[in-house]
């Protein structure tokens, strides 16, 4: 049972009575979350936790400080309080920064459903053990998880602001195997009826059989295909690497001082909408600003950055809502993005290439070169050759070795259909995307 | 503490527990972080939980709260056993954990300075004039300077009798400075990278590292890397310094050696091992120069500690012996599934986490060459230094590195400086072309407090010890 809003107000407006500091916020967050595991088609891991966090910033002229804790007592509230402010009284100035944010009307938006906030343990096993079935059915080897959770956050400051969000998730994720492939399923929503087990668990067994007894083929430039699952891993690092105000500004950015330039090709727009019904939307940041639509790339044309307060008072310019919980120090970052969708069928896409490969999923992507977005990684759960416009062959794992923004400006179809997935930050929507010349540096031996 | 384990162990037996362990851990962390000349992290956590694992009728079940009472560790410890019968709806072997573990002790780590005792003022002066050095440079659009360090009060208890305490203790720091020019960025950090390098001691571990005396260098090297050549493309000799060859440790022996992954229960996430039971004995792993060891009880290392989160004692395996595979990290129950006793490689993110298999010290052991030596002997090569990208599949075979700096090596002596190196290969064949490893003068123990693995995501912190080697036919300059 989470404390809901009231008790979270009473709660925020306690804390902040017990400051002293000129200015002072408080984050709150609390959270019921529980998960199953499963791997070699049983349960092997079930836990559930329920946390709660308590963050405090305090201001002093221009100097801040941030302490947390868990520890909801009085005497605990008011250590952290003062411990906030010792750490202020300890701290430079930073002429940087102006104030925490004033109030601001922010929107409502409904991201709970009861039925996954109430859903079990019992509940939780009885999609997995259908899973582990068709498994079993198919005489291949499930793993997976499926993680339900309810959670609220709310931020207060001594300026006025008060924002209060609760929603709930329910993410599962099944990898079927055999001896030599394997196969991918996947399913992010508000809304745990939406989960369907044994639909995923179908998708998943057919890449699983339809990628046994893999061939071994020549890493090299090819025309891919990228499944929705693969795409997100773009947007990922964008939003790393260059969409926020901090990489802009210190020009570590692929966008920096390239506002109003076409940088990927005319057919690329991404953005960043908080409110949107086609996420799991979040109304407001851990600062309570309200987010705004940020237009990153329109068209191809870089066109903004997110801010914070802070990033947004350096340049003059008001927060878009994208602050991070105070304290941390990567600067702000987009939490809800869109990669636009085309008009292409996914089988109109394969049909187009002439020799190809189709990517099912990636795994283990890091940034080789921050600037120009280079980024390396692994094919996983399903990679298979295209020859003329048809699947042709599983082949063995590929490493690829690649610049996303060079990427983007070589899309050439992107499919109707979208997909909600886990962010590195957040959540992202995402279509499949065919791009020409992708650079594949390796191979494995499966 | 001992009234609220022993409450929720209590009523994990009462409830049908065949097994039941509780975990309480309390946390104290700070961390100071300066970025151009702004103190823009200055915070300071505290968190306090506890979390009760058991075995009903053969499965496990796990739940964790933040409330501290004796009503609590009934609600915890009574969810933990319905958890654990719903893990039963899907069927599957029966959990054995092997014969009992009992012990009754405390550990603490040992430590000279309380890095929480230093004064606030004296570790912010010390960051900002690092920093302020490193801005001096051209070109350096962004220094970064931080310190961390931590305390862990953990209490263990166990139905089959154990009750322990540990009072570990950790500090870590690092610098780093970018350089950007003409659509170039290079990186630099010391004395490792990707935030920080860390160890169980006390302030003395800062001191130690001289923050200051390389921050100029840093920034330099920063700089100097924009107008650097390209690392070539093409098969050559390659030397890795210590940081790197102790990330190169950890992701392809460390993560491959981990009996869970080999076994298949991190199959959906962090993946496999190809490492497979079959060939432990026998599986030429590497040279004859490669010793690998995971040591829980090395003096200073991030992963030592006193009891893993299943309260077994820390100890030192044997992983590789001249290059033939022959030990796993495990825990107690995929031990047992081996025959054999847990050597304690589980731990827990916090109190609200189950144990997962970590890495403790997981070290290449050293040889007999000085790095100078080392250098003189190789005609031509590249010689590589800090890590800055990894990647690896998810069986732990392929993988691609990049590191910050580069020199080139030509007749037996270090030259130019070389940007955006990359190296590649398979693990075995890589580990297979080590013919020399570097002294004991040259190891540290490097500490990763950064390492993901699970779901819910966990972060473990290790350690690797690691001293310079060098590598014959490496794969070099990947990058498009």
């Amino acid at each position: 049972m989470l404390p809901g809003e009231t008790q979270l107000k009473d709660f925020a407006d306690r804390v902040l009575a017990m400051s002293q500091a000129e200015q002072t916020e408080v984050l709150l967050f609390s959270s019921h979350s529980a998960l199953t595991r499963f791997a070699n088609s049983y349960i092997h891991q079930n836990v559930e936790d329920t946390s709660v966090e308590v963050s405090v910033r305090a201001v002093t002229g221009k100097k801040i400080g941030v302490a947390g804790t868990n520890m909801l007592s009085d005497e605990s509230l008011r250590a952290v309080v003062e411990r906030a402010a010792t750490l202020a009284a300890h701290q430079r100035e930073n002429e940087d920064f102006q104030s925490l944010p004033a109030p601001q009307p922010v929107s409502r938006v409904d991201a709970w459903v009861q039925r996954t906030a109430a859903f079990g343990p019992d509940d939780r096993a009885r999609v997995v053990a259908a899973i582990c079935d068709a498994a079993r059915n198919a005489k291949v080897t499930a793993a997976g998880a499926f993680r339900t959770s309810a959670s609220e956050v709310a931020v207060a400051n001594s300026l006025g602001v008060f924002a209060y969000h609760r929603e709930t998730n329910a993410d599962i994720n099944t990898t079927m195997m055999s001896a030599d492939s394997s196969g991918y399923a996947a399913h992010l929503s508000m809304d745990v009826n939406d989960i369907d087990g044994p639909t995923l668990a179908a998708a998943a067994i057919d890449k699983c059989l339809r990628s046994a007894n893999p061939v071994s083929l020549e890493p090299g430039v090819y025309d891919v295909i990228l499944e929705d699952y693969a795409a997100s891993d773009i947007l990922d690092y964008l939003a790393y690497l260059g969409f926020g105000a901090q990489p802009y500004q210190e020009k570590r950015s692929f966008m920096s001082g390239r506002l109003g330039e076409k940088i990927v090709g005319e057919n690329v727009t991404i953005w960043d909408d908080g409110l949107s019904p086609e996420m799991i939307p979040m109304p407001f940041d851990f600062e309570g600003v309200p987010k705004r639509r940020v237009e990153l790339i329109t068209n191809g044309v870089a066109n903004g950055v997110v801010y914070d307060s802070y990033y947004g008072g350096k340049e003059g310019k008001p927060s878009t809502g994208h602050a991070l919980p105070a304290g941390a120090t990567y600067g702000p970052l987009p939490s809800n993005l869109f990669l636009k969708a085309g008009d292409t069928a996914t089988d109109d896409m394969l049909a187009s290439i002439e020799r190809g490969i189709w990517v099912s999923r990636f795994w283990y992507t890091r940034p080789v070169h921050p600037l120009k977005v280079i980024v390396t990684g692994m094919t996983r759960d399903g990679t298979f050759l295209i020859e003329k416009g048809k699947i042709t062959a599983p082949i063995k794992n590929l490493r690829f070795t690649q610049s996303y923004i060079d990427a983007l400006n070589q899309v050439e179809m992107i499919s109707r259909q979208t997909r909600l997935m886990p962010g590195m930050i957040g959540v992202s929507r995402v279509p499949s995307l065919k791009v020409k010349s992708w650079n594949f540096s390796g191979a494995t031996e499966f | 503490m001992l009234d609220l384990v022993s409450r929720a162990l209590d009523t994990a037996s009462q409830q049908g527990a065949a097994y039941a362990d509780t975990r309480v851990v309390e946390r104290r962390a700070e961390s100071i972080t300066v970025r151009n000349q702004n103190v823009e992290g200055l915070t300071a956590d505290e968190s306090l939980g506890f979390g009760v694992r058991v075995i009903v009728d053969g499965y496990w079940g796990f739940a964790g709260s933040y409330r501290m009472t004796l009503e609590e560790a009934d609600r915890v410890a009574a969810k933990a056993v319905a958890i654990a019968r719903a893990s039963a709806r899907a069927g599957g072997p029966q959990v054995d954990i092997g014969p009992p573990e009992v012990h009754v002790d405390a550990y603490r780590t040992p430590f000279r300075t309380d890095p929480f005792a230093v004064s606030l003022d004296d570790k912010i002066a010390l960051l900002l004039r690092v920093n302020e050095a490193m801005m001096k440079v051209k070109s350096i659009v962004m220094a970064e300077s931080n310190v961390y360090y931590q305390r862990e009060k953990k209490t263990f208890g166990s139905s089959e009798g154990s009750f322990i305490e540990q009072d570990l203790v950790e500090t870590g720091c690092g610098i780093g400075a970018t350089a950007v020019d003409e659509g170039e960025v290079q990186q630099r950090s010391y004395p490792n990278s990707v935030g920080r390098h860390q160890g169980t001691e006390g302030w003395e571990f800062v001191e130690r590292w001289d923050l200051a005396g390389n921050a100029p260098r840093v920034a330099d090297e920063a700089a100097a890397l924009l107008t650097a050549k390209p690392c070539p493309v093409g098969v050559t000799t390659v030397i890795l310094d210590g940081s790197q060859l102790a990330l190169q440790v950890h992701e392809s022996c460390g993560h491959a050696v981990e009996l869970d992954r080999v076994l298949g229960t991190e199959a959906a996430y962090a993946g496999t091992s190809f490492l497979t039971t079959d060939k432990l004995g026998n599986f030429r792993y590497g040279s004859d120069a490669v010793n690998l060891t995971a040591d829980a009880t090395i003096p200073g290392g991030l992963g030592t500690f006193g009891y893993d989160d299943e309260g077994v004692l820390a100890q030192s395996t044997p992983l590789v012996s001249s290059g033939l595979f022959v030990g796993y990290l495990t825990s107690r129950e995929t031990a047992a599934s081996l025959g054999q006793h847990s050597n304690g490689a589980m731990r827990a993110h916090d109190f609200n986490r189950i144990p997962l298999i970590r890495m403790t010290n997981v070290s290449l052991e050293p040889g007999e060459w000085t790095l100078a030596d080392l250098i003189t002997a190789t005609d031509d090569g590249i010689y590589m230094e800090t890590n800055r990208s990894w990647s690896i599949d998810q069986r732990r075979l392929n993988f691609q590195f990049g590191t910050e700096l580069a020199r080139e090596i030509k007749n037996g002596k270090l030259g130019d400086l070389v940007k955006n190196a990359t190296y590649a290969g398979m693990t075995p064949q890589f580990w297979g072309s080590c013919d020399a490893v570097c002294n004991r003068d040259h190891r540290v123990v490097w500490g990763t407090p950064n390492c993901g693995k699970g779901q819910p995501e966990q972060i473990a912190h290790t350690g690797h010890g690691a001293a310079p080697a060098r590598f014959r036919n490496v794969q070099v300059g990947l990058m498009k």
